[in-house]
Parts: structure tokens; C-alpha cells; sequence
């Protein structure tokens, strides 16, 4: 067996026997990984809250034969426990770790994933910024990633650009924006447009900086479903909690 | 491979929690091979722990022999503060440490998002329906102190507090008989914030 040093985010963990868990892990240079933390369950675990979902964590594992690494040892890098101790962020975090672990491949790196969902969450943890929109910013860019960005100049169906018609509608399967005359899935609104174009368009340090914008709620809701359309499911932990 | 009973003893024991495949079949073995009346005792067991223990109506703790549990039955128990926990399992944790008095609320486990478990799924309806309607003063409530169960009592507090009772948290602290040195630094960053004054 190989030990492997490596970085990663905790996206989520299994109950194994009586005291193990099994724990799923993005990591940075060796993409999704799952490996046994041993006797995690005990009170007396060395381990602790260092591999609870969200922890971010400087990792050495050993290398499994199988498709189970072993965590030797765990640091923390950050708890995000701003994050965690307030429910509207917990509950955000948790569905960018749904997300992150539909889409990342078992032992394939993916170093651009990684980065964004460790930021999101950075962003997350910071106090200032509103939590809404992370979660919706983070699913727009990770389609964009996924070579799955929409298009958001011009109407996908016919070609026509923005400005010549206008963008009155939005439908991920039919490739993004659309106009009047070929308009299907859920209404889209200017203010909404706007601001897709500026977490897209590179502005979404100052979209989280600033004050709650209008079509905030609409993003939100924008996001998830071409998400969902994308992974072809439902986000759970968007839809279990969505009334909290 | 097997077929009839044995098949599905094997698949109805593969059902149990922790246990796989390869532990069922050892399992069914282990059944067919001891004496007959060992295997009744099992098969009796599992029948009247069905027939005979409920939910309590009230709690939701386990109930034996009757509409309520032991403790929602006994009057010398104090209805105005209730421990609010994930499961039956945790009432008996907290009853033999000896140290509370008053009444449960079992939620029947905790919010788990990515598991699509959201409140619903939960007793909560049922735990605001008794805070309302009688004279809680105090709900403590006593979820597990990892990322589902602290979700949890957020979400409870958020929903409690308006009904102006006192909401209170079990302490997170450090295992007594661990050692400082290998406690992580969330549990550790918790105890140093519910730290106690010390006579000396
Ligand atoms: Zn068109
Ligand atoms: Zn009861």
C-alpha cells in the first residue's frame, strides 16, 4: 500500500460497522475519493469533527486495493464554522457538496472544480456576504465547467441576438436564453438576466460584496433546475430543506 | 443460488442494519443449524417486540404495554422542560446519567439534506403541537453534536423561539478521560466557549 498526501473538502460520510465511517472526499489532485476513517464514531477518535462534511482537511491515505482508501491522518485547513453554525449557510454548503459530488470522477483529478468549491465555500464562511446566491453562482459556473454553460446573449433556439429580440425566457435543455417566439420552460426576468451575465460574466466577487439584488430569488431558482437538468435528478438537499 | 426459506431468510436478514450479504448467509446458516427451539425463541422475540411495544402516543419514546412510555406515564416527572432527542436510543443515554427530570420528545432522527430528509420526515409538527398546547417552559435540546443534528436544533430554535419558552443546547465539550492533546479543534474551539467559572 501507498500512502498519498493530499488536500481535500469532506462532501460526505457513510456509517461502516459499528464505529467506521466511510468518508467521500473531493480532493485536489486525486479527484473523488473514499476512504475509511476508523473508530470515528468513538468519543475517543483522533479523528473527530475533522472529516464531518465541509471540513476542509490536509489528508494522508493510504491507498486502498480497492475502491477504500484508509485515512491515516487528518489536519484541519478550516472548519467553515461560520458556515456551520448558522442554518441558512449550513443548508447552502450542503447542497454545493451535492453538487460537487454528482460531478466529480473517483480518482480524476479536476483541480478547477476543486478551487471553485473550495472558494464558494470560503465565500460562504464570510459574514458579510449573503448566502442566497453562493449556492446559485456556484451551479452556474459548475456548468460552465462541465462545458454545460448556457447561453445568455442570444436566443438558443433561433439565433437571434439580444437586443434584435428580446430574452424573455429560460430552458438549460434548449442550451439557455430564449425569446418571445420560442419560448419555453420558466419566465425569465431582466433583472435575473442581469444578473446571470454578471456572476458569469466575472463579476461575482462584487454580486456577493453588494447588497441583496432583485432576481436574486429567480437565479436561485434558475440554477438549480438547469443544474437538475444537467445531472438529469433532483438536488435533494436543495428540495428537503427548501421551506426551512 | 438458494431458493425457497433459506433465500429468504438470507434476504430478509440482509435487511438489517450493517448487515451484508455475506453476513446474512452466515447468519441464515447459523439459523438452520442450531436447535429448533433457539430459532423459535428469535422468531418469538421479534414477533412480540412487535406486538407488544408501540410508540408512545405522546413522546414517541418506546412504549411497552400501554399508550404511553414509562416516563410520560409517571407524574413525578416535570412536563414544563422537555429533552428533545433523534432517537429512543439517546433517552436511555440521558436517563442514566441520572440528572433530568422532565419529559422527551423523540423527533425519529435528524435533518439530513443530503439524504433528502428535511422536516417533514421529522416529529416536528408533533413537538410544536405539545410546546403550544401545554406548559413547556424549556425545550433542551439534545441532537447529536455533529453537522445533521447542530442543522437540527438551528432549525428547532428558529422555530421555538417565537413561542417565548427558554430554548437551551447541551454543552459540546471534551470526553472525560480523553486527552487535550488529541482533541480536534472544533470540539475544542466549543469548550473553550462554554467554559464554567471554578470555585476555587
Ligand atoms: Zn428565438
Ligand atoms: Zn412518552
Amino acid at each position: 500500500m501507498s500512502l498519498l498526501r493530499d488536500q481535500g473538502v469532506v462532501l460526505r460520510t457513510y456509517r461502516l460497522g459499528e464505529a467506521d465511517r466511510i468518508v467521500v472526499l473531493l480532493t485536489e489532485r486525486h479527484g473523488k475519493v473514499r476512504a475509511v476513517a476508523k473508530g470515528v464514531r468513538r468519543t475517543s477518535s483522533k479523528f473527530g469533527a475533522r472529516v464531518e462534511p465541509l471540513s476542509h482537511v490536509a489528508l494522508l491515505l493510504w491507498e486502498g486495493r480497492g475502491d477504500l482508501d484508509i485515512i491515516n491522518q487528518a489536519e484541519v485547513i478550516d472548519h467553515f464554522r461560520v458556515v456551520r453554525d448558522d442554518l441558512d449557510r449550513v443548508t447552502a454548503g450542503l447542497s454545493m457538496l451535492e453538487v460537487a459530488d454528482q460531478l466529480a470522477q473517483e480518482r480524476h483529478a479536476d483541480p478547477r472544480l476543486y478551487a471553485m468549491l473550495v472558494g464558494a465555500l470560503r465565500a460562504l464562511a464570510d459574514e458579510t456576504v449573503d448566502p442566497s446566491l453562493v449556492p446559485p453562482a456556484f451551479f452556474l459556473k459548475a456548468l460552465v465547467l462541465e462545458g454545460a454553460g448556457p447561453i445568455i446573449d442570444a436566443c438558443a433556439s433561433c439565433g437571434e441576438p439580444d437586443g434584435s429580440v428580446e430574452l424573455v425566457a429560460f430552458d438549460l435543455t434548449e442550451g439557455g436564453t430564449l425569446c418571445r417566439g420560442c419560448r419555453r420552460g420558466r419566465p425569465l426576468s431582466p433583472d435575473a438576466l442581469v444578473l446571470v451575465r454578471r456572476i458569469l460574466g466575472g463579476g461575482l466577487a462584487s454580486v456577493l460584496a453588494g447588497p441583496p439584488l432583485p432576481g436574486a430569488d429567480e437565479v436561485g431558482g434558475l440554477a438549480t433546475e438547469a443544474m437538475e437538468a444537467h445531472l438529469d435528478r433532483r438536488l435533494r438537499s436543495v428540495r428537503s430543506v427548501a421551506h426551512l | 443460488m438458494y431458493t425457497g426459506p433459506l433465500r429468504a431468510l438470507i434476504d430478509e436478514l440482509g435487511m438489517l442494519p450493517g448487515v451484508g450479504p455475506k453476513s446474512a448467509q452466515r447468519m441464515a446458516f447459523h439459523i438452520l443449524k442450531v436447535p429448533t427451539e433457539d430459532a423459535l425463541r428469535l422468531s418469538d422475540a421479534i414477533v412480540s417486540v412487535k406486538e407488544r411495544t408501540t410508540l408512545c402516543a405522546v413522546c414517541f419514546n418506546v412504549a411497552e404495554g400501554g399508550e404511553l412510555c414509562g416516563i410520560c406515564a409517571d407524574d413525578r416527572r416535570d412536563p414544563s422542560v422537555l429533552c428533545v432527542v433523534e432517537d429512543p436510543r439517546d433517552i436511555v443515554s440521558v436517563e442514566r446519567t441520572g440528572e433530568f427530570s422532565g419529559r422527551y420528545h423523540v423527533l425519529g432522527g435528524a435533518l439530513n439534506p443530503l439524504e433528502g430528509v428535511g422536516p417533514e420526515q421529522l416529529r416536528v409538527r408533533e413537538l410544536l403541537a405539545r410546546v403550544e398546547a401545554h406548559e413547556v417552559t424549556e425545550a433542551i435540546l439534545c441532537t447529536n453534536p455533529n453537522l445533521e443534528g447542530e442543522a437540527t436544533a438551528m432549525y428547532l430554535a428558529r422555530l421555538l423561539k417565537p413561542l417565548g419558552i427558554r430554548i437551551t443546547r447541551l454543552a459540546s465539550g471534551l470526553p472525560v478521560g480523553g486527552d487535550l492533546e488529541y482533541a480536534d479543534e472544533l470540539t475544542l474551539g466549543r469548550a473553550l466557549e462554554g467554559r464554567r467559572d471554578l470555585e476555587g
